[in-house]
C-alpha cells in the first residue's frame, strides 16, 4: 500500500507531516515506540529539506511517499527539486563536538542515521530522491 | 529547609517551528541566576532534535555557572530518543519529581 503527501517548504507544516506518518503507521503492526522514532526520523529529514533545500519557500512543495510491506519493510521516499543534499555523504558530527561548540543543530541527521536501516540518495531528471528503508521487527 | 529550585514545565510538541520558545525560556531561567533547574517532561508529547538542541546548546553555560539541571518524568518514547543519542550519560535524568528533588545538592 502506498501513501502520498505533498508538503510546503514551511516549518509550520511539520506537525501535519508527523500526523500523516503516524496515521499511516498506526494501521500496521508496529510498536508505539518504533512509530514514534520513525515519525521523528521523517520529521528531521523534512525539517532539513524545508530549511536548507528551498530556504523555507512556502510557495513550493516536495513529496513524501510511504510504502509499507506488512511485517517486512517500510519505505519512505522524499522527492524534491531544491538544492541537492546527499545525506549518505554527510559526515555526522560526534555528540561531544556539538556540545563543545554549543551548537543547536547537528543531532537531527544523527537520529535519522541511527533510526533508519538503509538510506539512498539519487538524482532523477530534476528531482532529488531520498529513499529511507526501515525493516520492521515485531 | 525546603530545597530551592526552578521548575520548567515542558508541554506539547517541540519541533523546528516551536523550539525557539523553549530556548527563550531556558535562557531566561539561566539568566535569572537559578542554581537548580528541574525540567518537568511529563506533558511533553514530542521532541525533535531542535528541542534537544535547545538544551544541548546551553550545556556549556550551565556547566560554567555550576547550575544543576535535572530532567524527570520522560515518556518511554521520549526516553528512547535520549537513549538513541546517548544523552543519558551526559544529562541527569530521573524517574519523578521526588527523586529529582532528592538529588539537589
Amino acid at each position: 500500500m502506498r501513501y502520498l503527501l505533498s508538503i510546503a517548504y514551511d516549518k509550520q507544516h511539520l506537525a501535519s507531516v508527523r500526523t500523516f506518518v503516524r496515521e499511516v503507521l498506526l494501521t500496521y503492526k508496529i510498536s508505539e515506540i518504533q512509530i514514534y522514532q520513525l515519525v521523528l526520523a521523517i520529521d528531521e529529514i523534512c525539517a532539513n529539506l524545508i530549511i536548507h533545500s528551498q530556504n523555507c519557500n512556502e510557495h513550493r512543495s516536495f513529496e513524501l511517499e510511504i510504502e509499507v510491506i506488512p511485517d517486512r519493510q517500510i519505505l519512505f521516499l522524499l522527492r524534491d527539486d531544491g538544492d541537492a543534499f546527499d545525506i549518505t555523504k554527510y559526515c555526522t558530527p560526534e555528540l561531544e563536538e556539538i556540545i563543545t561548540a554549543g551548537r543547536k543543530g547537528g543531532m537531527g541527521l544523527i537520529l535519522v542515521k541511527r533510526i533508519i536501516d538503509n538510506i539512498e540518495f539519487s538524482k532523477e531528471k530534476n528531482h532529488n530522491i531520498c529513499r529511507l528503508v526501515k525493516n520492521i521487527t515485531n | 529547609m525546603a530545597e530551592a529550585y526552578c521548575e520548567l514545565v515542558i508541554e506539547g510538541s517541540i519541533d523546528a517551528s516551536s523550539s525557539i520558545h523553549l530556548e527563550n525560556s531556558l535562557e531566561q531561567v539561566i539568566l535569572e541566576g537559578n542554581s537548580v533547574l528541574l525540567i518537568n517532561m511529563s506533558g511533553l508529547t514530542y521532541i525533535s532534535s531542535a528541542g534537544l538542541g535547545a538544551f544541548i546548546s546551553k550545556l556549556d553555560i550551565i556547566n560554567q555557572r555550576d547550575i544543576q539541571m535535572i530532567f524527570f518524568q520522560l515518556s518511554p518514547a521520549v526516553a528512547s530518543v535520549f537513549e538513541i543519542l546517548g544523552l543519558g550519560d551526559l544529562l541527569d535524568i530521573v524517574a519523578d519529581k521526588e527523586t529529582a528533588i532528592g538529588k539537589i545538592k
